[in-house]
């Protein structure tokens, strides 16, 4: 559900943007600000527990997700809540599909809530994750129209990870396994789009803490992936997609023997960047391996389109793809 | 001629061999209706899993295991532990099985059971519970805090030379805070995670 004019998107930044994913709380507001989006926080949120707690304790994890619903629901005149953080969004909008599918746990809930003088109906709110505000509201058209300085021959990697089109509660995403929203809105800020088939597949989430190898190994295939491709910088929507990444991408280089050298970046960056944000206020700097030499790439002039490659004359007749359309 | 032993079962008792079955205590454990009794074991979750190649059992394995009652040998895998809750299984599954859901329980009755103990993956509950212990006493988890508790008690050795480096590269780059924050509503917090906790149930 699109907010009217007036209406501000409710705003879930999640513990992860307070610090380790700084860079994206930095771009998100600052990108907010030239295109006149208004988030309004929600006041005194909690952690969502990540998935750690529904591992431990089950009411008390649906308990502490659905007090930061509550106090969305009656905070604001807003009716969305919109997450940056690709885990707290599933979480927020696990409960709140979970309690109108199943009125006892919603009961259940809500008692415990009670506790605290606190109450939550189920789908009194609409829970978003940030990509969707910029596909669906915002726009491709939009965007691509305030853009100041295209990012032409940008090789972009665009990296969904799990969480934001798998389950899809809220039925948003074209496809669990290849969405396409983040492809069209890199294009759209002139950025050269690679194909990237590992584009939903696992970080590993919190892996690195249980069995580094298996979690380095999973790290390894995204960096190798996007790497084959080609990949200047890879495109990411989720701290914990960014710091797996971008912070262990030296310990699988160590592991491996291989030499990635791969800038793992917001998307929010992205759009910044195009739109003529300086990059300090960006949040550039805060990744572990460089953008620098990356960035430095980007073109001026808007490359020449590709020719065309004539079949041979031999060849036999071949199906022809139809133009790409956004969305 | 040795004596055997032969007591009757009272009719007032529960007959003990009717017993509620593993199969139907995992499906109570989930909320709403997980869907595992419509499991064809075609193995579309395995052959999806990111995790799969280091499961002790693979999920469709282990739901067969559920489905013959082996208890012990389910909470024991360290399959629940290495799901790192990625969905590519839910979303490929023929059956809509809801089989995060149901990992995350069968976590949930492992620590329960004492069975995660002698599973191969016995550290990972402690990561949960250092992690929940920071958000139910701030109201915010603590990434410094987790690391130190988890790391320093559990893997003296590679492993926290690994984090502390990483640690110390965060702070460089401004990503990590050295204290946590709490939040301003914390007793309401608290009061309802009790509550919660009492009520206990998973409907
Ligand atoms: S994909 Fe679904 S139906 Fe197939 S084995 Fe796994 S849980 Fe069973
Ligand atoms: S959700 Fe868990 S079991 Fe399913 S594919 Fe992902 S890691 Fe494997």
């Amino acid at each position: 559900m699109k907010p009217s004019n007036e209406e501000p998107y409710g705003y879930y930044p999640g513990c992860s943007l307070e610090k380790n994913a700084l860079a994206y709380n930095e771009s998100t507001s600052a990108v907010a600000n030239v295109l006149g989006l208004k988030f309004e926080e929600v006041a005194d949120w909690n952690c969502c527990g990540a998935s750690e707690y529904l591992a431990l304790d089950i009411l008390p994890a649906y308990a502490l997700i659905s007090r930061n619903l509550a106090l969305a629901a009656s905070s604001s005149g807003s009716h969305s809540l919109v997450a940056p953080c690709s885990a707290c969004f599933l979480n927020l909008s696990k409960v709140d599909h979970q309690m109108a599918e199943v009125p006892a746990l919603a009961s259940q809930v809500n008692e415990a809530l009670a506790a605290g003088g606190l109450s939550y109906q189920p789908g009194s709110i609409t829970i978003r994750h940030l990509l969707d505000v910029f596909v669906n509201d915002v726009g491709f058209d939009r965007i691509s129209s305030l853009v100041t300085h295209p990012l032409y021959e940008l090789r972009v990697a665009p990296y969904y990870g799990c969480l934001i089109s798998r389950p899809d509660y809220e039925g948003v995403y074209d496809s669990p396994e290849y969405p396409t929203g983040l492809d069209h809105l890199m294009t759209a800020l002139g950025a050269e789009v690679v194909d990237f088939p590992l584009k939903t597949h696992c970080c590993g989430g919190h892996m690195t803490q249980i069995s580094e190898p298996v979690a380095l190994e999973l790290i390894r295939r995204l960096l190798q992936n996007a790497h084959e491709y080609d990949a200047d910088v890879i495109a990411t929507l989720c701290p914990m997609c960014q710091l797996n990444l971008d912070v262990y991408q030296e310990h699988v280089n160590h592991a491996f023997g291989t030499n990635y050298h791969i800038p793992i970046l917001y998307f929010t960056q992205l759009i910044g960047l195009a739109l003529g944000i300086r990059a300090k206020e960006l949040g550039f700097g805060r990744e572990f391996v460089s953008a620098k030499r990356a960035l430095a790439k980007i073109g001026k002039a808007r490359p020449a389109p590709k020719k065309k490659r004539k079949p041979s004359k031999e060849a036999l007749p071949m199906p022809q793809a139809t133009e790409v359309e956004y969305r | 001629m040795p004596s055997t032993n032969v007591t009757t079962i009272p009719t007032d008792q529960p007959d003990p061999f009717v017993t509620r079955s593993f199969l139907e205590e995992v499906v109570d454990a989930v909320p709403g209706d997980p869907r595992l009794t419509a499991c064809l074991q075609c193995g579309t979750c395995g052959g999806s899993c990111p995790s799969g190649p280091d499961m002790e059992h693979t999920p469709r394995q282990l739901f067969a295991m559920i489905n013959a009652g082996m208890r012990a040998e389910v909470l024991r895998s360290n399959t629940p532990w290495y799901c790192v809750s990625c969905y590519f299984c839910m979303a490929r599954c023929p059956q809509k099985v809801q089989i995060t859901d149901i990992m995350y329980a069968l976590k949930r009755k492992a620590i329960e059971d004492g069975e995660s103990r002698s599973s191969s993956a016995a550290d990972a509950p402690k990561f949960s519970e250092a992690f929940v212990n920071f958000v139910e006493n701030y109201g915010r988890s603590f990434e410094l805090g987790v690391a130190a508790r988890f790391h320093f008690v559990q893997h003296p050795g590679e492993a926290l030379k690994m984090a502390t480096s990483i640690g110390i590269g965060m702070m460089r780059k401004g990503r990590m805070d050295l204290t946590p924050t709490r939040i301003k509503g914390v007793k309401q917090l608290q009061t309802i995670l009790d509550r919660a906790r009492e009520l206990g149930g998973t409907a």
